[in-house]
């Protein structure tokens, strides 16, 4: 297996999610984009929909975004996302 | 009680009062100066992130794009200066309008032409006392910042960075604020906000390997919803900073306030005991010689 992932989930005014993921998907504005380790190096917008990530334990989050940007270097995960109001009914 | 001493009571007495307060302000600003740093914390990897994103579009991508190349057909340069909305901060708002004045000093020794962009109320009244036009100003809230005043500042730059040479635009995007270093250390900075500076946090693209990065969908479309979103970023990490800095130069400066009032209270008891003390040296002298005067008849 490869190895791990280091993912950042940022929101504007704090850190959403942080530590080592196994796999990361997200809704990039081109159709939902998988992000295994040694990926090639990406930088690409997201458009609304929900993040997810797969810890190594092997358990999903998810982060509903709004919209935000993926950036992808050397096993590192970056996600800057402006969080949708989950809490707006 | 003598006319001397009466006065020294009554500024004794406003000198108490006056410390009251200055203590409590000291004791506001150390309480919101935590939930400020904490801020300050919490928005850091956000404009970092987005640095970071940012710098590597410009160095892995041969985009030219208009942001982040120099413009050669305008000379003027939007200088945003982040001041507080309130006083009793001591030199704060001094410090990063000086600042503000040095920079303009410069650029206009290049033969730039400085267009003013301001925030808190402190900064506005130094311009308008000086009839300096202001481009843009906004007040309130200076030690507690909200996101929607970083949106309305980075998109009236933004405005004017993209803005047409005739209807007013502009070539660069300078910033001065106070930097947080420490509680007892804030230093006023001027930074470049556009056309970007090689930050830090990327390393330069090596000759042997060149990363290739994929953009998706395309640099300059990367690059086109990022940059506003960044100008926002560091314009709001601007404010946060701001504001914990005025708040320790508040919370020093009352500090400071308080311990003088200390000292003129102290200074005011002793002139007003010698007052109190004289007075009845001099009455018991005048009943001496009065009595003396009374037996020697």
């Amino acid at each position: 297996m490869a190895g791990a992932l280091t993912v950042d989930i940022v929101g504007p005014d704090r850190i959403l999610w942080s530590g080592t993921a196994e796999r990361v998907i997200a809704p990039s504005v081109e159709g939902e984009i998988g992000l295994l380790a040694n990926h090639e190096p990406i930088l690409s917008l997201l458009r609304s929909g929900t993040v997810r990530v797969r810890g190594e334990s092997g358990d999903w989050s998810e982060f509903p975004i709004k919209s935000g940007f993926v950036s992808f270097d050397h096993n590192i995960v970056n996600i800057v996302a402006e969080p949708a109001d989950t809490h707006e009914d | 009680m003598g006319g001397q001493q009466r006065v020294y009571r009554q500024k004794i007495r406003s000198t108490q009062s006056l410390k009251k307060i200055f203590r409590a302000m000291e004791l506001i600003a150390a309480s919101r100066i935590g939930k400020a740093r904490a801020r300050v914390a919490a928005a850091t990897p956000y404009s970092q992130a987005i640095t970071r994103a940012i710098s590597a579009v410009s160095i892995h991508s041969d985009v030219d794009h208009p942001l982040t190349s120099k413009r050669t057909d305008t000379t003027k340069v939007a200088v945003l200066v982040v001041s507080a909305d309130r006083g009793m901060a001591g030199a704060y708002s001094a410090n990063a309008i000086r600042a503000a004045e040095r920079l303009r000093l410069n650029l206009e020794r290049d033969g730039k032409e400085v267009v003013q962009y301001v925030a808190g109320r402190r900064a506005v009244s130094y311009y308008s006392f000086r009839h300096r036009e202001l481009a843009g100003k906004w007040t309130g809230a200076s030690d507690s910042p909200v996101v929607e005043t970083a949106t309305e500042i980075a998109d009236a730059l933004y405005q004017a960075f993209t803005a047409a040479a005739e209807d007013g635009g502009v070539s660069e995007i300078q910033i001065v604020y106070t930097h947080f270093t420490s509680m007892v250390t804030q230093e006023p900075r001027v930074i470049r906000l556009l056309p970007l500076e090689i930050v830090e946090g990327v390393a330069e693209p090596g000759e042997d390997v060149e990363p290739l990065y994929e953009f998706e969908p395309s640099a300059e479309e990367v690059l086109d919803t990022l940059l506003p979103r960044y100008i926002q970023a560091r314009i709001y990490s601007c404010l946060l900073q701001s504001a914990a800095s005025e708040l320790a130069s508040r919370q020093r400066a009352m500090n400071t306030a308080v311990s003088n009032a200390e000292d003129i209270i102290r200074q005011y008891t002793r002139l007003a005991n010698t007052a109190r003390q004289s007075e009845i040296t001099q009455e018991i002298s005048e009943i001496v010689s009065g009595a003396d005067a009374l037996a020697a008849s």
